[in-house]
């Protein structure tokens, strides 16, 4: 136990604002994952594969001279057809049938793309530089990389697009309706193949997105997907599926009890505080489910 | 039916007659000594992997090229044989036992990182066979009274510990605040129990202590702290990512300490992938191809560095050094012990006491090399941005002036 973050007041404000920050991030992960959930009921494991991924295709833009921050509108793309191909060549066969067969198909996903990463990139742990510098406050007190700001600009700027895309959108809308009754939406006309496979092609874009950003701002690896899959999952779970605003916050709340975890149980208790609360939230679901249950009875 | 039978019986007459001929004089063939290795070709420590295999290869050739090992008044060359572990200390643990009982390898060398050789030298122990290792630098190796490890690098606890006395010396020999984060392996965990002997020893005192997770990129926490408590000395030990996440995000946040000390920094090949911003980090490497070790089959480390890199195409890491190293030490060993009785090399190795161009090589009664120091070198760039490491401690080797204390990020 260290109680340095209430000694030292500003601390306090450093781990807020790197924990939004962070938060922010996750939440764009989160919100690919909540998409997809949400229309074709299917929980990817590999989701934090295809961030990993995602952060290569920018760290080979950084290697060959570009700069990795374009690799914000590279890697989705990329990203994009990556889902495309996934969804047709696996997650199509398991659409319908139960949460554990899909779960089981996600996670020999995840276990391929390591893999094959691994035997393309190397086990080596890269970065990108972004050169992008440090934002200092309060007599340079508290210190912000520009790098991190710059990722929470553009996950929101992401997410805020795919909103109104998904308002507007005449694919939006299709989305939308097959998240609401799949079988509705077919027999009025909505091509629920097509749609699935754009949700899990989208999905595929937003981890390239934050993968990207993740090679400016962390490190990447081919082994390093899991946590990211268990906070998105996380996150998720508290906002609950198609509640956007809820996946912000519950992100960056996220973000927000990491850090505060990480400066008074101490860094290596980190991600274990994140399963710790993700084990509370869903004993708490289940609690609460269950009282409504009686409550029907 | 019955033809499938034959067919069958005749397939598994074959394969045990196979399998028997194989274990039955597989150890020294002719005039070829078969060594067998386990050692991470995929997984996460492949690049470690392949720097350990390099490093046996071109030392193989070498000896090999140059008269091999004579023992009995005939001459042997040396062969290995390698298996993939997969970097899993489980398939490492099998690997070892099918190289054993399966192949009849009577001579193991090491596979990468300390958590395999734990894995393996239960096995080789078990079976008697000598093992000389080269990459597993964990104290906890030496302690369980192996008999048939011997170790060519100075265990982990002795990596950093150098760091900690010229920081105490620097400060007029008055006793200094240090700052740590260590990730929670088995090596990072004995480099710092050296850390806290040596505060122990200089009277320092240790003011932050964290433990960093294994699946690391952030340590942001760790450095707010280092930037309100203002240690003297920060110390980082978290393999690769370790180094890399300490320099990007010491950079970004501009935390000025006076002395920055960590492991793994040619392996992560900081000053390549972070160029100034690595400057003034001081690394605590096992070998140096600056250092004037001599021996009669790779001269000394800058020709070793030059041969390695017309090979193989990259300078070479110390993981690669050690590795060849370690041929060394047991060509030397089948000499003396002038017989492949397992006993008797083992006996051989045992008494090793030579010097090759990584260093000198001497066992303790753990199997430990307790000959050869632990050397520092700092990340120097000139104006240019290029950079380089050079070797500050311990003096005796030392072929640049160390930079204490590191230039505020204000003034750089």
């Amino acid at each position: 136990m260290d109680f340095l973050v209430f000694q030292y007041p500003m601390i306090t404000v450093q781990a807020c604002l790197d924990g939004i920050l962070l938060g922010v991030l996750f939440a764009l992960i989160a919100y690919g994952m909540a998409l997809q959930w949400g229309v074709m009921n299917i929980i990817n494991i590999a989701q934090g594969d295809l961030v990993i991924l995602g952060g290569y295709i920018a760290y080979f833009m950084y290697l060959y001279g570009i700069h990795p921050a374009w690799g914000v509108i590279v890697a989705p793309v990329i990203m994009y057809f990556v889902g495309i191909a996934i969804y047709k060549l696996v997650i199509n066969k398991v659409v319908d049938r139960d949460l554990f067969i899909s779960i089981l198909a996600t996670f020999g996903i995840s276990i391929l793309f390591m893999q094959l990463m691994n035997f393309a990139f190397g086990a080596d742990v890269v970065l990108a530089n972004s050169g992008y510098g440090t934002t200092m406050l309060f007599d340079s007190n508290v210190v912000l990389p520009n790098s991190k700001i710059f990722s929470a600009f553009i996950s929101i700027l992401f997410a805020v697009c795919l909103v109104i895309y998904m308002k507007k959108s005449k694919l939006g809308r299709a989305i939308r309706a097959t998240a609401q009754n799949a079988r509705a939406a077919k027999i009025l006309g909505v091509d629920t193949e097509k749609v699935y496979a754009a949700t899990f092609g989208i999905n595929a874009a937003l981890c390239g997105v934050a993968g990207a950003l993740i090679s400016i701002t962390f490190t990447i690896h081919p082994y390093m997907g899991l946590p990211y899959t268990i906070r998105s999952f996380m996150i998720v779970i508290v906002a609950g599926l198609g509640n956007l605003p809820g996946v912000a916050m519950s992100g960056m709340g996220l973000g927000v009890f990491e850090e505060f975890a990480d400066y008074i149980l101490g860094t290596e208790f980190r991600i274990g505080s994140v399963f710790l609360l993700l084990v509370l939230i869903l004993v708490y679901r289940r609690f609460k489910l269950s009282r409504k249950r009686e409550y029907l009875k | 039916m019955k033809l499938n039978k034959i067919i069958l019986s005749f397939v598994s007459a074959l394969v045990i007659l196979f399998s028997t001929s194989v274990a039955s004089f597989a150890k020294v063939v002719g005039d070829k000594i078969i060594l067998g290795a386990a050692i991470s070709l995929t997984g996460k420590y492949s690049s470690n992997g392949v720097h350990t295999q390099n490093g046996y290869n071109m030392a193989v050739d070498r000896i090999n090229s140059m008269g091999g090992v004579k023992v009995g008044g005939k001459t042997y060359k040396f062969d290995i044989i390698y298996y993939d572990d997969e970097s899993n200390p489980k398939r490492a643990a099998q690997l070892a036992e099918r190289l054993i009982s399966q192949d009849g390898v009577e001579f193991m060398l090491g596979p990468y990182s300390s958590g395999l050789t734990k894995a393996i030298a239960p096995v080789t122990e078990k079976y008697g066979v000598p093992m000389v290792e080269a990459n597993g630098a964990s104290r906890s190796l030496f302690t369980k009274g192996y008999k048939y490890l011997f170790a060519v690098l100075a265990p982990a606890n002795l990596y950093l510990d150098v760091a900690i006395e010229t920081a105490v010396e620097l400060n007029g020999g008055k006793p200094v605040r240090i700052a740590q984060a260590f990730e929670q392996d088995a090596f990072s965990q004995d480099v710092r129990l050296g850390i806290l002997d040596a505060a122990e020893r200089t009277g320092s005192k240790i003011i932050i202590d964290d433990k960093l997770p294994k699946e690391l990129n952030d340590m942001a926490a760790t450095l707010v702290k280092v930037k309100q408590m203002k240690p003297d000395v920060l110390v980082v030990s978290g393999h690769t990512k370790g180094a890399l996440t300490a320099i990007r995000q010491i950079a970004e946040m501009k935390v000025d300490v006076p002395m920055l000390a960590m492991t793994h920094c040619d392996a992560a090949k900081l000053s390549k992938q972070h160029g100034k911003n690595s400057q003034y980090a001081l690394c605590a490497s096992q070998w140096h191809k600056s250092l004037t070790y001599k021996d009669d089959f790779f001269k000394d480390g800058m020709t070793y560095a030059a041969d390695f890199e017309k090979e193989f195409g990259y300078d070479p890491p110390y993981q690669s050094a050690e590795s060849s190293a370690a041929l060394l030490v047991f060509k030397d060993a089948f000499e003396r012990a002038n017989s492949f009785d397992q006993k008797k090399v083992r006996d051989a190795l045992a008494a090793t006491n030579m010097q090759t161009f990584y260093g000198n090589i001497k066992f303790a009664p753990g199997g430990q090399n307790v000959d050869k120091p632990m050397v520092l070198f700092q990340v120097m760039c000139d104006a240019s941005g290029s950079c380089e490491n050079k070797v500050v401690a311990p003096l005796k080797w030392a072929s640049a002036k160390l930079i204490h204390p590191i230039p505020k990020w204000s003034e750089r």
